[in-house]
C-alpha cells in the first residue's frame, strides 16, 4: 500500500492537472507575461519591440489625446451598463416572478439573441439606423420628420449597440439574485409596515446588489473593450480604447504602448471584480456564491 | 408592483431584442437591390448566398477551428477540472482555470499575437484552433467544476471497493457521472468558437479567414441584401441548436 | 477463530484524534457491531478497514496478513455505504456485475451469481430497473447484494437502516440477520443506534471519543455496563455518583445506596453507581425519597420521573402498565443490591 499510494499521489495529479495546466501556461500565462512586459520596452523603427526599458508608455497614456479616448470610452460603456441596468431589473424582477412554464421560456428568449452572431446582430442596427433605414423611413411616413436623422456613425448609435450586445448579461444575474430571494423577506417586511417602495429600498435592493454588480461587470467590461460596434456603428468618428488598441497592434505596429492601453482594461476589469466581490461578503451574507 | 405600468420594461426589453432580428428575417425575403427598401418577395438573395464561395470557405474553416478546438477543450477541461477537485484547493489555480472566460477578448487576442509572433509561428487555422481552445477549456472546467461539486464522492469509492482501479473507476464510474457538464461544456465551446470574431481577427492567416471575419468584411466595406439572407440562415441555425441543447441537456439529465 | 485483527491503531485529522491506540478482534463468522455517538471514530475504523483511510500508527491483520498492505479495490472486504452509493447510471443487474467483472470472471459465471443474488434479496424482478426507480428498502437490498455477491472475507456495513423509515427498518434488520446466516461472511456494522446494534449484533463494540469502552455480547453489554459512558449510552440508566462503602455506595446528603461490593474493591475511593429504570421499584421502605415530577404512557409500560433531593438528574422509573403514582406524589425507591452495577 505505501508504494501504490505514493504512485497514486504522483501519476494520476500530473494525468489529471499535468495537460490543462502546460496548455494555460503557454496559452495563457506566457501571452500574458509578454503583453504586461512589453509595457516597459520601446517599440522599433518598424514595429517589433526593443528590449530597453522606458516609462514612456505610460506617460503618453496621460497625453489628452489619449486619455480623452479612455473618458470617453468609460462614458460610453457606463451610460451603456446604466441602461442596461433600468432595462434589466425590472425584466428581470418580472421574469422571477413568473409562472415556472413562462419562466424557463421567458429566461430563453432573453437569451437566444445572444446565442446568434455577434456582427449580423450589429449589422442588423446599420439596417434600422442608416439614413434611408427602417427607423427613419418609418418616422418620415408618419410624417413626424422631414429630412432622415443622422441616426448612424453617433454616439447613441454604439451605445445601442453595446446594449443589444449585452443586455442578455445583465438580465441573467440580476434574475439569478431575484430568484434567489426568499419570498417571505418581502412579506416579512410588508408584515412589519413597510410599503411597497420601503420594501424594495431596504429588502429587495440590498440584498441583489451582488447581482447588480455582477450585471454591471458583465455589460461594462466587454463594452469597455469592444472595437467593433463603435466602428460599425460609430463610422470612425467615436474611438473606443478597444480600436486604440486595435490599432496599435495592427496598423501603427507601436506594441509596446498598445500594451499599456490593454493593461488599463485589465485594471479596471480587476476593479470591478473586486468590487463585486466586496459587495458579495457585504450583502449577501453567503461569501463568493453571488 | 402590481400595476400594469411595471410590465412596460419587460415588454420594451423583448421588443429592443428581437424587432432589430425581425427586420432582418424580413428583408432577407426582400427583391429590391437596396438592403433598406422593399421591392416585393423574392428568394434570389438565398441564391447568391449559395453560391457565394468566400462564405462557403469561410463556414468550412469555422467548422474546422470549432471542432477541432472543442475536442481539445472539453478533454482538457473536464481533466482539469476533475483533478483541480482532487488535488488542489488552490485558488490561484482557480482563478487561472476561469480567467479566460472572464478577460477582455481583446487582451487574450493581443497577448496571443504577441506570443505566435515571438515564437515566429505562421498564423493560420491551426493558430486559432489553439487560442479558441483557451477559452473553451476554461468554460468546460467551469462548467464540469459546478458539476462535480454535487457529485457522490461514495460513487468513486464504492467503485475501488468492488475492486476496481483508478483507471476503470475514472472511465466507468467518474465519467459517466460528470456526463451532463461535459456535454453542456462542450456545447457552450462550440457555439463561442463558431461566434468568435476578436481573437480570430488577431490570430487567423490572411488566407484562410473564419466565417465571422468574413462576415465582418462583408458588413464593413458594404450592406448587401445578401447579408440579411445569411443573417436570416445563421439566426435559423442558431435558433435550431439553442433549442436542441436546451433538449439534449434535459434528456441527459433526466438520464442521471 | 479470529478474522481481524486492529492492534494499537490511532488516527489523527490535525488537531482531532478520530482513534486513539484502538485494538479490537473480530471472530470468524460473527455479526459484530460498532457502536458509538457520531464522532467515537467509529466510522474512522470502518474507512480504515476498507482501505479509504490509513492509521497513523498500529496494524491490521486479515487472517494474519497485512491488510494495510493492500490498496482498497485488492482486499477481500466489501463496504455497504450509507448512502449506498448505488451507481446511478447502471442497471441494478449492472451495479452488481460491476464488481464481478472487475475480477475477470467469465460472462457466464457473472450472470449465474448475478440471478442468484438477485433470488437471494428477492428482487428478480427489478433487475433491469435504474436506482432512481427503487424504493428505499430495495436499493438497500442491491447495495447490500453487490456487495455479498463479491463473497467478501468481510462485509462492512455502515448506519445500513439510518435511511429507512421505521417499519422498512424492522423488516430489514431481520433480513440482514437472515443473510448472514445464509452466507456465513463475518459482517461489521456501524451504527450510532444501540437498539439496532443490539438486536443485530453478537457482540458489540462501544466506542468513545476514539477508544474501545467495551467489548461484549448485547446482553452482557446491557446488564454489565464496565464504564459510566457505556452504563449511560446503552439503554436508559440512573446514574449515583458517591464513595464506595463496604455495605453499598454513600451518596453525599441522600444517604447509603445498596449494591453488592466483590471482597477486593478498594473502599473508600469514589465510584459510580447505575440502577436501570426498570429495576426500581416503589416501596414503603425505600433508600430515596422523593416527589413525582412528571408521567408519561408509552401503551405497555409508563415512565416516572421522581426529584430526589441531592440527586441532580431526576431518576427514572419505569412501571407496567399505567403509572401507580401521580404528578406531585410523595414517594419513595428501592431496589435489590444484585440489579445495581458498580462502575470504576
Amino acid at each position: 500500500m505505501r508504494t501504490t499510494r505514493r504512485r497514486r499521489l504522483r501519476v494520476e495529479p500530473l494525468v489529471l492537472l499535468g495537460p490543462g495546466l502546460a496548455y494555460l501556461l503557454v496559452f495563457l500565462v506566457v501571452p500574458l507575461g509578454l503583453v504586461l512586459s512589453y509595457t516597459v520596452f520601446q517599440r522599433g523603427r518598424f514595429g517589433g519591440i526593443v528590449y530597453e526599458a522606458t516609462a514612456e508608455n505610460f506617460t503618453r497614456v496621460a497625453d489628452p489625446l489619449y486619455l480623452d479616448v479612455l473618458l470617453h470610452s468609460v462614458k460610453i460603456a457606463g451610460i451603456t451598463t446604466l441602461l442596461a441596468l433600468a432595462l434589466g431589473y425590472p425584466t428581470a424582477y418580472v421574469i422571477a416572478k413568473l409562472p415556472a412554464k413562462w419562466k424557463t421560456l421567458a429566461l430563453i428568449a432573453v437569451v437566444l439573441p445572444f446565442w446568434t452572431n455577434f456582427l449580423i446582430r450589429t449589422y442588423a442596427w446599420i439596417v434600422l439606423l442608416n439614413s434611408q433605414g427602417v427607423v427613419n423611413s418609418a418616422l418620415g411616413d408618419l410624417g413626424l420628420i422631414d429630412e432622415p436623422l443622422q441616426l448612424l456613425y453617433t454616439d447613441g448609435a454604439i451605445v445601442i449597440g453595446l446594449l443589444y450586445a449585452y443586455l442578455p448579461l445583465m438580465v441573467l444575474p440580476l434574475y439569478s439574485a431575484i430568484e434567489r430571494l426568499d419570498p417571505q423577506l418581502g412579506e416579512a417586511s410588508a408584515n412589519l409596515g413597510a410599503g411597497p417602495v420601503r420594501t424594495f429600498l431596504s429588502v429587495t435592493l440590498p440584498l441583489t446588489l451582488p447581482g447588480v454588480l455582477t450585471g454591471c461587470v458583465f455589460v461594462f467590461v466587454p463594452s469597455l473593450g469592444n472595437f467593433v460596434i463603435p466602428e460599425l456603428l460609430g463610422g470612425g468618428h467615436s474611438v473606443m480604447v478597444g480600436n486604440l488598441v486595435r490599432d496599435q497592434f495592427l496598423k501603427a505596429r507601436d506594441w509596446p504602448f498598445g500594451s499599456v492601453l490593454a493593461l488599463t482594461l485589465i485594471a479596471v476589469l480587476v476593479l470591478l471584480l473586486m468590487a463585486q466581490a466586496w459587495a458579495a461578503r457585504r450583502f449577501s451574507g453567503e461569501g463568493d456564491r453571488a | 408592483m402590481r400595476s400594469r405600468w411595471a410590465f412596460a420594461p419587460f415588454w420594451l426589453t423583448y421588443l429592443f431584442l428581437y424587432a432589430p432580428i425581425a427586420v432582418l428575417v424580413v428583408m432577407s425575403f426582400n427583391a429590391a437591390d437596396t438592403p433598406y427598401t422593399w421591392g416585393g418577395f423574392s428568394t434570389h438573395w438565398y441564391g447568391e448566398l449559395a453560391s457565394d464561395t468566400k462564405i462557403r470557405e469561410g463556414l468550412v474553416n469555422t467548422l474546422i477551428v470549432a471542432t477541432g478546438s472543442t475536442v481539445l477543450a472539453t478533454v482538457l477541461g473536464t481533466l482539469l477540472a476533475v483533478g483541480m477537485a482532487r488535488y488542489t484547493r488552490s485558488k490561484v489555480l482557480g482563478a487561472l482555470a476561469t480567467l479566460p472566460a472572464i478577460l477582455p477578448d481583446l487582451v487574450l487576442a493581443i497577448g496571443l499575437l504577441a506570443f505566435y509572433s515571438a515564437i515566429q509561428a505562421t498564423l493560420g487555422l491551426h493558430s486559432v484552433l489553439a487560442a479558441h481552445t483557451v477559452f473553451g477549456m476554461a468554460f468546460v472546467a467551469t462548467v464540469v467544476r459546478t458539476r462535480l461539486t454535487h457529485a457522490d464522492l461514495s460513487l468513486e469509492e464504492a467503485s475501488r471497493d468492488l475492486g476496481a482501479g483508478a483507471f476503470t473507476t475514472f472511465v466507468r464510474i467518474t465519467l459517466p457521472g460528470l456526463m451532463p457538464g461535459i456535454v453542456a461544456g462542450a456545447l457552450l465551446a462550440f457555439t463561442l468558437s463558431i461566434d468568435e470574431f476578436v481573437i480570430a481577427f488577431f490570430t487567423a492567416g490572411p488566407k484562410d479567414p473564419t466565417l465571422p471575419i468574413v462576415i465582418y468584411s462583408m458588413v464593413r466595406f458594404g450592406v448587401t441584401p445578401e447579408i440579411n439572407a445569411l443573417a436570416t440562415v445563421l439566426l435559423a441555425v442558431s435558433f435550431t441548436a439553442v433549442i436542441l441543447v436546451q433538449r439534449v441537456t434535459r434528456l441527459t439529465d433526466s438520464l442521471r | 477463530m479470529t478474522l481481524v485483527s486492529v492492534r494499537g491503531v490511532t488516527r489523527r485529522f490535525g488537531e482531532v484524534t478520530a482513534l486513539d491506540d484502538v485494538s479490537l478482534d473480530i471472530e470468524q463468522g460473527e455479526f459484530f457491531a460498532l457502536l458509538g455517538p457520531s464522532g467515537c471514530g467509529k466510522t474512522t475504523l470502518l474507512r480504515i478497514l476498507a482501505g479509504f483511510e490509513r492509521p497513523d500508527s498500529g496494524e491490521v491483520l486479515l487472517d494474519g496478513a497485512d491488510l494495510l498492505a493492500l490498496p482498497p479495490h485488492r482486499r477481500p472486504v466489501n463496504l455497504m455505504f450509507q448512502s449506498y452509493a448505488l451507481f446511478p447510471h447502471l442497471s441494478v443487474e449492472k451495479n452488481i456485475a460491476y464488481g464481478l467483472e472487475r475480477e475477470r470472471l467469465a460472462k457466464a459465471e457473472i450472470r449465474e451469481r448475478v440471478a442468484e443474488v438477485l433470488e437471494t434479496i428477492g428482487l428478480g424482478g427489478a433487475a433491469r430497473r435504474r436506482p432512481d426507480q427503487l424504493s428505499g428498502g430495495q436499493r438497500q437490498r442491491v447495495a447490500l447484494a453487490r456487495a455479498i455477491v463479491k463473497r467478501p472475507r468481510l462485509l462492512l456495513l455502515d448506519e445500513p437502516l439510518s435511511a429507512l423509515d421505521k417499519k422498512v427498518r424492522a423488516e430489514m434488520q431481520l433480513e440482514l440477520k437472515r443473510l448472514q446466516h445464509e452466507v456465513g461472511i463475518t459482517f461489521v456494522v456501524v451504527t450510532h443506534d444501540q437498539e439496532e446494534a443490539m438486536s443485530l449484533a453478537d457482540r458489540i463494540a462501544v466506542l468513545h471519543g476514539g477508544g474501545v469502552e467495551q467489548v461484549d455480547p448485547p446482553v452482557a453489554l446491557y446488564e454489565r455496563p464496565r464504564t459510566r459512558f457505556t452504563a449511560d449510552f446503552v439503554g436508559a440508566n440512573n446514574l449515583f455518583h458517591g464513595t464506595l462503602r463496604a455495605q453499598g455506595v454513600e451518596v453525599a446528603g441522600v444517604g447509603l445506596l445498596p449494591c453488592d461490593v466483590p471482597a477486593d474493591a478498594a473502599l473508600g475511593t469514589a465510584v459510580d453507581l447505575a440502577v436501570r429504570p426498570e429495576n426500581i421499584a416503589f416501596t414503603d421502605a425505600g433508600v430515596l425519597r422523593g416527589t413525582v415530577l412528571d408521567t408519561s404512557f408509552y401503551g405497555g409500560q409508563s415512565r416516572v420521573s421522581i426529584a430526589v433531593p441531592g440527586v441532580a438528574q431526576p431518576v427514572e422509573v419505569t412501571a407496567a402498565g399505567a403509572s401507580p403514582v401521580a404528578q406531585g406524589a410523595e414517594v419513595q425507591l428501592g431496589w435489590s443490591p444484585a440489579h445495581a452495577v458498580l462502575l470504576p
